[in-house]
């Protein structure tokens, strides 16, 4: 049987006005993706570790508002009915404790290492022998390092 | 809710779907948030493995290459993999809603726009892999050093393959599925059965696969 015979109230559904707001989101998620570029190129001649979070998190912020404009615009969530809308987005509040949880885990596995394991902390910090990739301008030092030891 | 439903409307006493969607997208979307779990389980694992790493190969340095152009312009390719998926996506929603009106060329035009928009994509992801394997990159091998210019291990590369990968075969599928619509809508397998509902389904997965790519993006080639 087709149970599209379930849905009792189909969508009243204007074509002009849906894509209107297929326009109207286009441009949103567009502009967007602009500012967290222009955030990216900024990323790469930013020196202070303290603004590079900042602009991190900012990047975050707009992923997460695209995030909502394709869930609730394109994939339709946002005009569904609310119970339906619950039963997909509240399990997905796990991600929240998800990510806090693991990153942190992280974090502190590292600066674990770095204090019990002196091994660990010196190899990390070695320079590479080869150049990075592209620009050389971590050569001299690696050269100077290795002349040294 | 946009939607007008009648304030004494019983949902739950039997008889009709009380999240008034029919059954197969109701499944299409637990299955998406099933899928949302793993995607976010293998993002999480790289960012925790990333938070516990003392340095980690700067994205700016490893794709800065544009085919035609040479290096030297990063984020540029990765941009232009960005637009052709949301644009994919953009005419994904104009064929779901010409589904709705029942205008079957609209939904040919559409559909066959996603799917070359899904097509290119996998084409740049092609190219990217390809250029970055000439380049001594793969799983297991990582050319890069880290941004503090100290040898970076193969997590980099493992997690960039693993995780890129599993996306690029999400849109894979998804134009396959995309293809299969479209014969089926050439067919007038939905003209007969009086709606366009299964063009729904497909296209919640394919704005799913850009969804995912958003994240894929910002973790992988901004932050």
């Amino acid at each position: 049987m087709d149970n599209y015979q379930e849905v009792t109230h189909v969508h009243e559904f204007d074509r002009a006005a849906g894509k209107k707001e297929v326009i109207r989101i286009t441009v949103i998620l567009s502009v967007i993706t602009v500012i967290e570029l222009g955030l990216g190129f900024w990323l790469i001649s930013l020196e202070s570790e303290f603004v590079r979070h900042l602009v991190k998190g900012a990047i975050c912020i707009f992923m997460l508002a695209k995030a909502f404009y394709i869930v609730g615009y394109f994939m339709h969530l946002k005009h569904e009915l609310r119970n339906m809308i619950m039963t997909i987005v509240v399990p997905l509040l796990l991600f929240v404790w998800f990510i806090i949880a693991f990153l942190a885990d992280g974090s502190s596995y590292k600066n674990l290492k770095n204090t019990y394991d002196p091994y660990h902390k010196e190899q990390s910090q070695k320079k590479a022998e080869k150049p990075a990739h592209g620009s050389g301008e971590h050569e001299p030092e690696a050269k100077k390092k290795d002349a040294m030891e | 809710m946009a939607q007008a439903v009648p304030a004494e409307q019983k949902w739950w006493s039997g008889g009709r779907s009380p999240f008034n969607v029919e059954y197969g997208k109701l499944m299409m979307w637990y299955f998406l948030m099933s899928d949302a779990f793993t995607f976010g389980a293998f993002l999480i694992s790289y960012g925790t493995i990333r938070f516990s790493s003392n340095s980690w190969p700067d994205p700016n340095e490893v794709f800065q290459s544009f085919p035609g152009l040479g290096s030297g312009y990063p984020l540029a390719f990765v941009s232009l993999m960005t637009f052709i998926l949301i644009i994919s996506s953009v005419t994904m929603v104009l064929a779901v809603q010409a589904g709705h009106a029942m205008d079957k060329k609209g939904v040919v035009k559409n559909l066959i726009w996603t799917i070359i928009g899904g097509l290119a994509f996998l084409s740049c992801q092609a190219w990217e892999w390809t250029h970055l394997f000439h380049e001594g990159a793969w799983w297991g091998r990582n050319p890069f050093v880290n941004m503090d210019g100290s040898q970076a291990s193969t997590n980099f590369t493992n997690f960039f393959f693993t995780i890129t990968g599993f996306h690029g075969f999400h849109v894979f599928s998804g134009v396959i599925i995309n293809i299969i619509m479209l014969i089926m809508v050439l067919n007038n397998v939905f003209e007969r059965r009086g709606h366009y509902l299964m063009i729904e389904k497909a296209g919640l997965y394919w704005h799913f696969v850009d969804l995912v790519w958003v994240f894929v993006f910002t973790c992988f080639y901004l932050i």
